[in-house]
């Protein structure tokens, strides 16, 4: 299914700043990053929780937020894009 | 059932391929172009390429991704195969089982017996849609000779036999292919196989399809942990993936000869996608290498039901159901392997 991520993390502080990157580093592991702080990722449910898991352990629940939006399985049709960096999709013929 | 993941193909010259944390990064001069996470994978096939970091050859080991490496025509190279492991024990069985003659043939002979029979289909099944554009006649009989060498192959009890059989079944079946190609008969005609180069534009295509059907299939027999270089019917030789040959065997036909012949008669591929050689081998273009790993990939998500195990899965996954019923056999939870019988 297609999950998407976004999040908000606090960047005043230098602790901040690394919650960020650290963040990112993770959404990277898991999906395509399509905007700044926006992920898409194709997961399945055990994938979910461990993404869902490893990014509660990083943030600063009091300064950060997450949000997942869970887009199900026929996601296609409820994306458009419009404008540049135009993503690709995963469970397409992937030829490079 | 498992889930069918992707593969991706890296056709252009010049590419790099990298790890970066979860993700196999495809680098052009040190450019990204592009940057896809490993578990939506399920293998990767470069063809001309310029490597791959030791890093991402680790990663794709540790995670059952099968990672080749091809020829620009389509020829195999190389394979990534990480530690031994897996189930000792069902390696085991299958060795003890290959170096035992009237076993093996007993495996054997079901291989055979799936390749014979899915080539009949395909005959009977181009009589039944285009009865008036073919020679009815021939094909009914070469589906009768093929229905008759079944019969003989059931009763096969010597591998030199089987492999004869096989063989006399085999070029019955090559014999009438050509009749099955409907379109652009003057530059796709079939007259007999040949490899090693190819010499036609049919050939080649085959010779194509059948590698990346090899590396689906050793693919697939590594996932459920069988050695996919220790045959039944191919004998063991350095390097060569008799196993993955051997399951191969059933599926031809219908999953690959049958790919090709719709991607000619479909006006998928044109023939001036392909050259020839001063040797007579033929070579095709980027781009009818393109066109065919695409509609590769997407016969590769069609539905079907699975003959034995009637369940719903995608055609990417036959080969997969395919290796773990053999498994299932070899370690002695059914009685018999049922090989993939289309209907």
């Amino acid at each position: 299914m297609l999950v998407l991520i976004t999040y908000d993390v606090n960047t005043e502080t230098a602790l901040g700043r690394k919650r960020l990157r650290q963040v990112a580093k993770q959404c990277v592991n898991y999906g395509q990053r399509v905007q700044n702080s926006v992920f898409e990722c194709v997961l399945d449910a055990a994938k979910c929780r461990e993404v869902q898991h490893k990014l509660e352990q990083i943030i600063d629940k009091e300064k950060d937020s997450l949000r997942f939006y869970y887009l199900g399985n026929n996601y296609k049709s409820k994306i458009i894009h419009i404008g540049t960096k135009e993503s690709f999709d995963v469970e397409d013929t992937i030829i490079i | 059932m498992r889930k069918l993941l992707n593969t991706i193909y890296v056709t252009s010259p010049n590419t790099y391929l990298s790890l970066d944390g979860e993700n196999i990064v495809i680098l052009k001069e040190d450019q990204e172009v592009s940057r896809i996470p490993l578990h939506n994978l399920e293998g990767i096939v470069a063809f001309g390429y310029t490597g791959a970091s030791p890093a991402l050859m680790g990663a794709c080991a540790k995670r059952n991704i099968a990672l080749s490496f091809m020829k620009p025509s389509g020829k195999f190279l190389a394979r990534v195969v990480g530690e031994v492991r897996g189930n000792v024990t069902l390696r085991k069985a299958q060795y003890r089982l290959a170096d035992n003659k009237e076993q093996s043939i007993q495996i054997a002979k079901n291989f055979i017996l799936g390749k014979i029979y899915n080539a009949r289909w395909v005959i009977e099944r181009a009589t039944r849609d285009y009865a008036i554009r073919l020679d009815v006649d021939q094909l009914k009989k070469v589906s009768k000779v093929l229905a008759n060498s079944l019969q003989f192959v059931d009763q096969c009890e010597d591998l030199e036999q089987l492999r004869g059989f096989e063989g006399e079944a085999a070029s019955q079946y090559f014999s009438v292919l050509d009749e099955l190609i409907l379109q652009q008969k003057e530059s796709f005609y079939f007259n007999c196989r040949n490899k090693r180069p190819p010499l036609d534009n049919v050939n080649a295509m085959l010779s194509f399809v059948y590698t990346l059907l090899a590396h689906d299939v050793a693919a697939a027999l590594e996932t459920v942990g069988l050695d996919p270089y220790v045959g039944f019917l191919h004998r063991d030789r350095p390097g060569r993936i008799s196993l993955a040959l051997d399951l191969m065997e059933e599926m031809r036909a219908v999953y690959a000869d049958r790919f090709v012949i719709s991607l000619i008669n479909k006006r998928e591929v044109k023939a001036e996608g392909f050259t020839q050689k001063e040797n007579g081998a033929v070579i095709m273009d980027d781009d009818t290498r393109k066109i065919i790993l695409k509609a590769w990939q997407s016969r590769k998500q069609e539905i079907i039901t699975h003959p034995f195990l009637q369940e719903k899965l995608e055609w990417g996954l036959v080969p997969y159901a395919q290796a773990m019923l053999l498994a299932r056999f070899i370690r002695g939870d059914l009685d018999g392997y049922p090989p993939f019988m289309w209907k």
